[in-house]
C-alpha cells in the first residue's frame, strides 16, 4: 500500500505527539515518586493555625522601635536604601494618621496624630496579593503566614499594586551592594523580585519567635489567633483594638491595641 | 505572500528603516535596563506600574476593537467593510504583539515568565489575560490570513474559517473586559475600584481603534494604489463619535459618583490628576491636554460638515487617538497609585530610558503593523474585483 | 547545479564559524571538570563521616532534583528535616547552612561542572557563598 506523502507527515506528526506527551507524563509520576517520606517538619517548630501579632502601641517608643527594625533588617539582610522610592521596607515606622488615614479626626491631639507606631505585613486572612498573583509566587501557609517565594517571583508587581497595606517592596536594583552587614544564615534578595515580612517562617520552623517580637521588650505580642488560650487571644478579648483598613474584608492578622497611649485608652 | 514585503518603494524602505532604527534604540535602552533592573524606570514603592503597563492597557482596548469592522462586515454583512476587515485583524495582531512585549518589559525577572505556565493559577487575573491574549493573537493571525491568501487566489474562503471569525468577534471584548478587570478587582484602589471600568475601557477603545484605522485609511488612500473606501471611513467615523462621547459621560460619572458621595478616598486620586495635590501637580497638564483633546475631538466628530471633510477628519481622528492615550496609557495606571495607601503623595514620571524602550515596544508594533498591511496591500491591488464583485483600484502591472 | 561554487563557498564559511570556537578554547573546553571534596570542614571530619546528604552518584545526577525538592519543601510546606534515604540519618533543609557548610569551596566544587557544562544556576544572586580565599 503506498502512502501518501501527506498522510505519512501527518501519521508521523501525532505519533511524535502522542510520544513526548507520554514521556512526560511518565517523567512527572516519576518525580512524584522519588522520596516521597524523605522530608518531616522540625519537632522543634511553632505550630498554629494563624499567627498574629498584637501591637501595644503605649509600649512603643522610638528606642524600641528601631530595636525591632534593626532586628528584622539584620536577621533577613534587607538592604538600607535612602531615595524612598526604591526603599525595601519589612517592618517600619509610620505615623498613627497615615497608618489609619480613615480615622481622620481634626480634633485628635497633634502628638497623637503624628506618634509614630510600627506597621508591618498584615499576614491577611483573605489576602488580596494571593488572589492576584499568576505564580502562586504568594501564598498563604497553613499556619496563615503570607509567604513569598522569591524564587517563583517573575516581578510582574501584581501583588504591589493588591496589597492596600503598602507592605510590599519591589527590589529596583541590586541589593546586595546595600547590605550594611550580611547574615549569612539567611538568603539576600535578587534585582527584580518583590518582597516583605514573612513573619519569620524560618524562625518560626525552628521553634523561636519573630525577631521584631523578641526585640521589642514586651510591646509586641506574638501567638495563634485562633487558639483561644493564646495570650494574643486574652488580650484581644479583653481589650479594644484595632486593625488597619478593616472594611476591605482582607482580615488583617495584626492588631494594635492602647493606641494614644495608656491615659486615652 | 510574505515575499511581497520585500519589494517597495523608497519611501516604504526609509520608513522600515526609521522603524528600524526606533527598535534598536529600545532595544539597547532594555539592554541596560535587564541588567541594572528596574531602577532605570520612574517607578517606584509606592507608584509600582508606570508607562508600560499603561501602553500594555491601551494596546489591548486598540486590539479589541478591531471588531467594530469585523462584526458589522462578517454578521450583518456590511459589504463597505469588506476592503478594511483585513486592515482591523492586522491592527489587532500587531496591538497583541505589543501588549506582550510591554507586559514582558516591564517584569522584574523576564526569564522566569514561563512560570506562568509552570504554575498555571486560574485565581489570578495575570493568568487569565495571558490566555485570552495569546488565544487572541492566534484567532487574529489565522483569519487575516486566511482570508487574505483566498482573496489572492480569487476565490471565496472556504467555510471552515466562519467559526474562527465569529469566535475571534467574541473573544475580542473579553481581552479588554478581563484587562478591566486586573484593576477594578483590586480592594483599596479607589480609583479603580469601579464597575463601570470594563465598560469605559471598552467605550474608549472602540473610540480610538476606530480613529487609528482612520488615520491609516486617509494615510493609505494618499500613498498606495488601494483605496479603503470613502464610505467605509465615515462610517468608522460614526463609531468612533459614539463610543468618545459614551466615554467622556463615562468619565463625567465617575466623577459625579467621588464628589456628589464625598467620600474622600474616592476623591482624591481625580484630585490629584486635575488640580493636584499637596503642589505635587505633575500630571496636571496631562489630563487637561487630555480634555482639550477630547473636546476638539468631539466638536469635529459630532459636526457633519468637519466629520466628512477629510482633512478635519483625520485632526479629529489624532485628537481622539492621542487624548485617550493620555487617559488611559498614563493617567489611569499613575492615578491608582496615588495617594498611597499611607495618603502620602509620591509622583511618578518616565525616565529617558524607559521612553526610549516604550517607543522601541511601539516601534516594533508598527514594523509588524508595516509588514503586515504591505503583504495585504500588495494583494489587494492586484485584485481586480473583490469578492463582491466591487470594482477595485487597477494597477497598471501587465 | 547552480551557482555551485557560491554554495560550497557558502557551506565553507558555515562551517569556519561553526567551528571557531573549538579552535580558540582548545584544550581548555575540554578538560574534565574536577569537583575539590577538600575542604577544611570536610577534612576536619573523620574519615567515616565524610559523607553527603546521599551517595556520590545519586547527588552528582540529582543535586538539583534535591535542591528544588528542598526548597519548596523548606518554603513552601515549612518541612526543614530531611532523612536521608541512604543512611537514615536527618539533615536540615539549607543551601546555605547545611550544603555550603561542608562545600565551602563554590569556585572549585559548584563552579567546576557549572562552567563544563555551561549552566549558570541564580542560587548564589541570593544565597551567600562562603567567603573563600582569592588564589
Amino acid at each position: 500500500m503506498r502512502i501518501k506523502r501527506r498522510e505519512f507527515l501527518k501519521t508521523a506528526g501525532g505519533a511524535a505527539l502522542l510520544g513526548f506527551g507520554g514521556i512526560s507524563a511518565f517523567k512527572v509520576l516519576e518525580r512524584g515518586r522519588a522520596e516521597a517520606s524523605a522530608v518531616l517538619r522540625d519537632p522543634k517548630a511553632l505550630t498554629g493555625k494563624r499567627w498574629g501579632i498584637v501591637v501595644d502601641v503605649s509600649k512603643l517608643n522610638v528606642e524600641t522601635m528601631k530595636k525591632c527594625m534593626d532586628a528584622c533588617h539584620r536577621e533577613h539582610n534587607v538592604p538600607f536604601i535612602e531615595n524612598p522610592k526604591e526603599e525595601i521596607k519589612w517592618i517600619w515606622k509610620e505615623t498613627f494618621e497615615h497608618s489609619f488615614p480613615e480615622t481622620e479626626d481634626k480634633y485628635l491631639a497633634e502628638e497623637i496624630k503624628h506618634m509614630p507606631l510600627l506597621v508591618l505585613c498584615n499576614h491577611c486572612d483573605n489576602p488580596p496579593c494571593v488572589r492576584v498573583c499568576p505564580t502562586k509566587a504568594t501564598f498563604k501557609r497553613k499556619d496563615g503566614i503570607v509567604m513569598m517565594d522569591m524564587h517563583r517571583c517573575i516581578g510582574c508587581r501584581f501583588c504591589m499594586a493588591a496589597c492596600p497595606y503598602g507592605a510590599r517592596s519591589f527590589n529596583w536594583r541590586d541589593p546586595r551592594p546595600l547590605i550594611k552587614e550580611e547574615n549569612k544564615e539567611f538568603p539576600t534578595r535578587m534585582k527584580g523580585v518583590v518582597e516583605k515580612c514573612t513573619l519569620c517562617y524560618e524562625r518560626l520552623d525552628k521553634g523561636r519567635e519573630p525577631a521584631c517580637v523578641e526585640a521589642s521588650d514586651g510591646a509586641l505580642v506574638f501567638g495563634d489567633l485562633e487558639d483561644p488560650n493564646s495570650e494574643v487571644r486574652k488580650i484581644l478579648g479583653s481589650r479594644y483594638s484595632i486593625r488597619r483598613k478593616p472594611e476591605l474584608g482582607t482580615l488583617p492578622s495584626v492588631y494594635y491595641i492602647n493606641v494614644g497611649g495608656i491615659e486615652y485608652a | 505572500m510574505l515575499e511581497t514585503a520585500l519589494k517597495g518603494s523608497r519611501t516604504y524602505w526609509i520608513w522600515v528603516i526609521f522603524l528600524l532604527g526606533v527598535i534598536g534604540a529600545g532595544f539597547i535602552s532594555y539592554l541596560y535596563q535587564f541588567s541594572v533592573g528596574l531602577g532605570i524606570t520612574g517607578m517606584s514603592r509606592d507608584v509600582s506600574w508606570g508607562l508600560y503597563i499603561g501602553q500594555f492597557t491601551y494596546l489591548v482596548g486598540v486590539a479589541a476593537s478591531a471588531v467594530t469592522i469585523v462584526l458589522p462586515y462578517y454578521l450583518h454583512n456590511f459589504k463597505k467593510y469588506g476592503r478594511i476587515a483585513i486592515l482591523g485583524e492586522f491592527v489587532a495582531v500587531a496591538s497583541v504583539i505589543m501588549c506582550m512585549l510591554f507586559i514582558f518589559v516591564d517584569l522584574g525577572q523576564p526569564l522566569r515568565v514561563l512560570n506562568v505556565l509552570l504554575h498555571p493559577t486560574p485565581n489570578s487575573v495575570m493568568f487569565f489575560d495571558m490566555v485570552v491574549l495569546a488565544g487572541y493573537l492566534m484567532l487574529n493571525i489565522l483569519c487575516g490570513w486566511y482570508v487574505l491568501g483566498a482573496e489572492r487566489k480569487g476565490v471565496p474562503p472556504s467555510a471552515w474559517i466562519k467559526p474562527f471569525i465569529i469566535l475571534a468577534i467574541c473573544w475580542a471584548p473579553s481581552i479588554h473586559i478581563v484587562t478591566a478587570f486586573l484593576y477594578q478587582g483590586l480592594p483599596g484602589r479607589h480609583y479603580w475600584l469601579t464597575a463601570i471600568m470594563a465598560a469605559k475601557f471598552l467605550s474608549s477603545a472602540f473610540a480610538a481603534g476606530p480613529s487609528l484605522l482612520i488615520v491609516i485609511s486617509l494615510i493609505l488612500r494618499k500613498f498606495t494604489k488601494f483605496d479603503p473606501g470613502w464610505e467605509a471611513i465615515q462610517t468608522m467615523a460614526k463609531t468612533a463619535t459614539y463610543f468618545l462621547i459614551v466615554t467622556v459621560a463615562f468619565y463625567g460619572f465617575e466623577v459625579f459618583t467621588a464628589f456628589y458621595s464625598q467620600i474622600p478616598g474616592h476623591m482624591h486620586p481625580i484630585k490629584y490628576l486635575f488640580v493636584g495635590i499637596d503642589g505635587h501637580t505633575k500630571l496636571v497638564p496631562v489630563m487637561w491636554t487630555c480634555v482639550a483633546l477630547a473636546a476638539l475631538a468631539l466638536i469635529l466628530f459630532i459636526n457633519p460638515k468637519t466629520r466628512k471633510k477629510e482633512s478635519t477628519l483625520a485632526v479629529a481622528a489624532v485628537a481622539t487617538f492621542i487624548s485617550l492615550w493620555l487617559e488611559k496609557g498614563i493617567s489611569l495606571v499613575v492615578g491608582g497609585f496615588v495617594p498611597n495607601p499611607f495618603e502620602r503623595v509620591f509622583e511618578y514620571w518616565p525616565t529617558i530610558p524607559e521612553v526610549l524602550i516604550t517607543l522601541g515596544v511601539w516601534g516594533i508594533g508598527f514594523f509588524v503593523l508595516t509588514i503586515l498591511y504591505k503583504v495585504a496591500i500588495s494583494v489587494k491591488e492586484e485584485a481586480v474585483f473583490d469578492k463582491y464583485g466591487e470594482k477595485q483600484i487597477i494597477t497598471d502591472k501587465i | 547545479m547552480y551557482d555551485g561554487w557560491k554554495i560550497i563557498i557558502g557551506i565553507v564559511i558555515f562551517l569556519g564559524l561553526l567551528t571557531v570556537p573549538f579552535f580558540f578554547a582548545g584544550e581548555k573546553a575540554t578538560a574534565k571538570p574536577d569537583p575539590k571534596l577538600d575542604t577544611p570542614e570536610i577534612m576536619k571530619l573523620p574519615e567515616a563521616e565524610r559523607k553527603c546528604v546521599e551517595s556520590k552518584d545519586y547527588m552528582k545526577r540529582e543535586h538539583m532534583k534535591v535542591l528544588n525538592d528542598w526548597r519548596d519543601w523548606a518554603v513552601r510546606d515549612g518541612n526543614t528535616i530531611y532523612t536521608s534515604a541512604a543512611t537514615g540519618e536527618q539533615y536540615d533543609i539549607s543551601l546555605q547552612n547545611t550544603c555550603m557548610k561542608c562545600h565551602s569551596n563554590k569556585k572549585e566544587f559548584c563552579d567546576e561542572c557549572h562552567n563544563y557544562t555551561a549552566v549558570n544556576p541564580y542560587c548564589w544572586d541570593c544565597h551567600i557563598e562562603p567567603k573563600e580565599e582569592e588564589i
